[in-house]
């Protein structure tokens, strides 16, 4: 039988009123425990009706209508679905959407790889592992408006470190290497930087998902003699696999809505090639100033990203169950 | 116990006097909004003066040019009153007129003897006016820009390389007067060693984020002949903005960008192109006039080795160029209006207009720019007064930002990207500016 939400809620005030100090209970004279629950949990209420709630159903509301923010004094007109199938409709959209989607799958695909393999590596506790691990998750700590910057410098053609390195290794002359410029190199100098950045935070979660596997179950798969390569397809992978997609789900949430490395990177360009659809949401919103529109576009995002989770958390949840 | 109260009520009495002086201290203070740029901190200069003679002291508000118009038009459009002065872009006059974000000036010019015939035409028109063309102010014409060029008087000089060009492209080498000469002069120093070190042609407008590409395209573009309208019926596009002429203009500034810019110059503006020149990278350099100031001080770059000349001609002898530059408002959300209006009148006054263009700021008062004295006063006094002779701006309707966004993007995917011709992105940016003006209800 399952619980509804009200027996839960109850269970929990209950609960939240057994851990009260018999102190407070006291003082707090003339209010039921429950009434005492509700008022801690106003507030964090409260501020989510306010800064998350509340904006939603605004924006809801706006995306029906022709409202532009930079002209206030203009009427508002409701206009049905007009910004929802014009949205659909634009070419642009899809473009965008195909930006973001190619940014999301190879960012994903290249940390889970490169995360994974780096915790396996250092769930190996080599010597100085904790030295190395500390190393790895520096990127991570950095800001992204620093990263975005430095590796802006770094790919310069001309005194960039990243076009030595590579003009080194390919022999080709630095100013041909030009990661920001060229059509083909510039959605790649995005994946690279935030592979870079990234990589550490899926790693850490694919540590926690390694070290959580108990010792006996390789103990006993030793006794049967089973092989290291046996080992890692049968017990590491599929008990690490909650845990690495786990991280899949947070990355591509992150990623999906990137913005700021893609803003310092390359603004969008060269013309629209690394244009995803956070830059075109606010390019729509912040400098057209189409504000209906632009609320339209983001409830599509917000739904595409919603959807998509859902789907992924229930996939999620029937790997955790086997 | 009572030692405590007592102690809590001087803390409060004091931190509400705190309060109540700090509010006093605003009522004598203008706060001014502008872009973070060399003008500005002049302004800071010339604005000591006026808090001299007023008593009214002045905050400013400056924000970089990426984020000038984000950070100001959402001040505006929120009614925000953190501004009471703004000098706001020319782009900005239409909307900020019809929005109500401005005050309207006519009067107080009216009552304190401002009169407009005292600024440059183009200047009036193009930072005050809404509707153009009208006798409606909604600012007074503050600092004159216009896209211009500099160049490397020291290497043009150099006679080895003057024999070489000469021999080449048969002209002498020189601040070229047409863009044809213009590519031939980028394409000679494209590559080309000079002291040891590779420099390259030009650097032009490529910015995709803000305006960039689009100040470079146009300055480029009008030369050639586009036209934004047809001058008898407003608002039609089609055969104008993508005729013949328009589509040679934005297939030379592709060329120009594929043959003669520094690696890697595809996101270029203001500042970026400052740097290139500054660092010797370029021959010549695409910049507006506010720039000249700081390049002609430069150490390694300014003094006799920097040239200045306006925007060359085009294919058919028509000479135009992409007019910058702002005018000072009075924010119609301001507290302190009255103040603020004291503040232009004493900014109008021809001396402090002449201390304005001595300490850099570009002057747009007629007593200034017309002086007999003045094209000598700079060296790149006379190239500022050519070049304001034959300015046109982009569109200023309260729409601009959706128009700028089309073209820059149209303009970015053909240029920079190298996607389609030139006269699909000419076709597809008047699908988008009628998109918009139907939008509008104008067509």
């Amino acid at each position: 039988m399952t619980e509804t939400s009200s027996t839960l809620l109850d269970r929990a005030t209950e609960a939240a009123a057994r851990r009260t100090p018999d102190g407070i209970a006291k003082r707090v004279r003339g209010l039921s425990d429950r009434m005492v629950a509700w008022l801690f949990i106003a507030p964090t209420i409260l501020l989510l009706l306010a800064i998350n709630i509340f904006p939603l159903i605004w924006a809801i509301q706006l995306s029906f209508t022709n409202y532009r923010a930079n002209r206030p004094n203009e009427p508002i007109k409701n206009i049905g679905l007009s910004n929802y199938s014009r949205i659909l409709n634009d070419a642009d959209t899809w473009i965008a959407m195909q930006a973001t989607a190619h940014f999301v799958f190879w960012t994903i695909v290249l940390q889970t790889v490169i995360g994974f393999t780096l915790a396996y590596l250092i769930d190996r506790k080599f010597r100085g592992h904790a030295f190395w691990t500390t190393i790895i998750l520096v990127p991570m700590m950095l800001s992204p408006a620093v990263v975005g910057n430095f590796w802006r410098f770094l790919y310069e053609p001309q005194i960039g470190l990243f076009a030595y390195i590579v003009s080194f290794v390919t022999g080709l002359p630095t100013t041909d290497i030009q990661m920001l410029s060229n059509v083909s190199l510039a959605p790649w100098s995005i994946i690279i930087v935030d592979t870079w950045m990234w990589t550490p935070y899926v790693m850490l979660i694919c540590l926690a998902g390694l070290r959580s596997i108990p010792d006996y179950i390789y103990e006993a798969a030793e006794v049967d003699r089973a092989s290291n390569w046996r080992q890692f397809w049968s017990i590491t992978l599929p008990m690490a696999l909650p845990f690495i997609m786990l991280a899949v789900l947070f990355r591509g949430i992150e990623n999906f809505k990137m913005f700021d490395m893609v803003n310092l990177l390359t603004g969008g360009g060269p013309g629209s090639t690394t244009e995803v659809a956070s830059i075109t949401l606010k390019r729509e919103a912040f400098e057209k100033w189409r504000t209906g529109y632009s609320s339209a576009f983001a409830i599509i995002l917000f739904v595409a990203v919603f959807g998509l989770a859902n789907i992924y958390v229930k996939v999620l949840n029937r790997v955790k169950s086997r | 116990m009572k030692k405590l109260f007592a102690l809590f009520g001087a803390l409060g009495v004091a931190a509400t006097m705190g309060l109540g002086s700090g509010t006093a201290a605003k009522a004598s203070e203008l706060t001014l909004c502008w872009a973070a740029w060399d003008p500005a901190n002049a302004l800071v200069e010339l604005s000591k003066d006026f808090t001299a003679q007023t008593g009214i002291g002045m905050k400013f508000e400056f924000v970089p040019w990426t984020n000038y118009a984000d950070r100001f038009l959402n001040e505006l459009n929120s009614k925000g009153k953190l501004c009471d002065l703004i000098i706001g872009d020319s782009q900005w006059i239409g909307g900020s007129a019809e929005n109500g974000h401005y005050v309207k000036l006519n009067d107080f010019f009216d009552k304190e003897g401002i009169k407009m015939s005292d600024f440059v035409d183009a200047t009036v028109v193009g930072y005050s006016e809404w509707p153009k063309n009208t006798p409606n102010y909604w600012a007074l014409p503050a600092m004159g820009d216009v896209v211009g060029w500099t160049y490397r008087k020291d290497w043009f000089s150099r006679p080895e390389l003057q024999k070489e060009f000469k021999e080449k492209y048969g002209w002498d080498l020189d601040a070229p007067k047409t863009f044809d000469q213009l590519k031939q002069v980028a394409e000679f120093f494209q590559n080309r060693d000079i002291d040891g070190k590779k420099v390259y042609g030009a650097s032009i407008y490529t910015e995709r984020g803000s305006e960039g590409i689009t100040m470079g395209v146009m300055d480029v573009l009008y030369s050639f002949g586009f036209k934004y309208e047809n001058p008898d019926k407003p608002y039609e596009m089609e055969g104008f903005v993508n005729s013949e002429k328009s589509v040679k203009g934005l297939e030379f500034y592709k060329a120009l960008y594929d043959c003669c810019t520094p690696p890697g110059a595809s996101n270029s503006y203001m500042g970026e192109g400052v740097d290139a020149f500054k660092s010797g990278q370029v021959a010549m350099h695409m910049n507006f006039a506010f720039t000249w100031p700081g390049l002609q001080k430069d150490e390694a770059v300014g003094g006799d080795k920097v040239g200045f000349f306006a925007n060359p001609a085009g294919p058919d002898g028509e000479q135009f160029a992409q007019l910058g530059g702002q005018g000072i408002s009075v924010v119609s959300y301001s507290d302190k209006q009255e103040d603020a209006l004291k503040y232009i009148k004493w900014f109008a006054n021809p001396d402090v207009q002449k201390k304005w263009w001595s300490l850099g700021g570009f002057s747009c008062l007629k007593a200034v720019v017309e002086d007999p004295a003045f094209p000598a006063s700079q060296p790149y006094a006379k190239t500022f007064l050519e070049s304001m002779a034959i300015v046109k701006d982009f569109w200023a309707e309260p729409s601009y930002a959706s128009l700028l966004q089309a073209s820059q993007k149209r303009f970015h995917d053909y240029v920079v990207a190298g996607q389609g011709t030139a006269k699909e992105a000419l076709d597809g940016l008047v699908a988008d500016w009628t998109e918009v003006f139907e939008d509008d209800g104008k067509l």
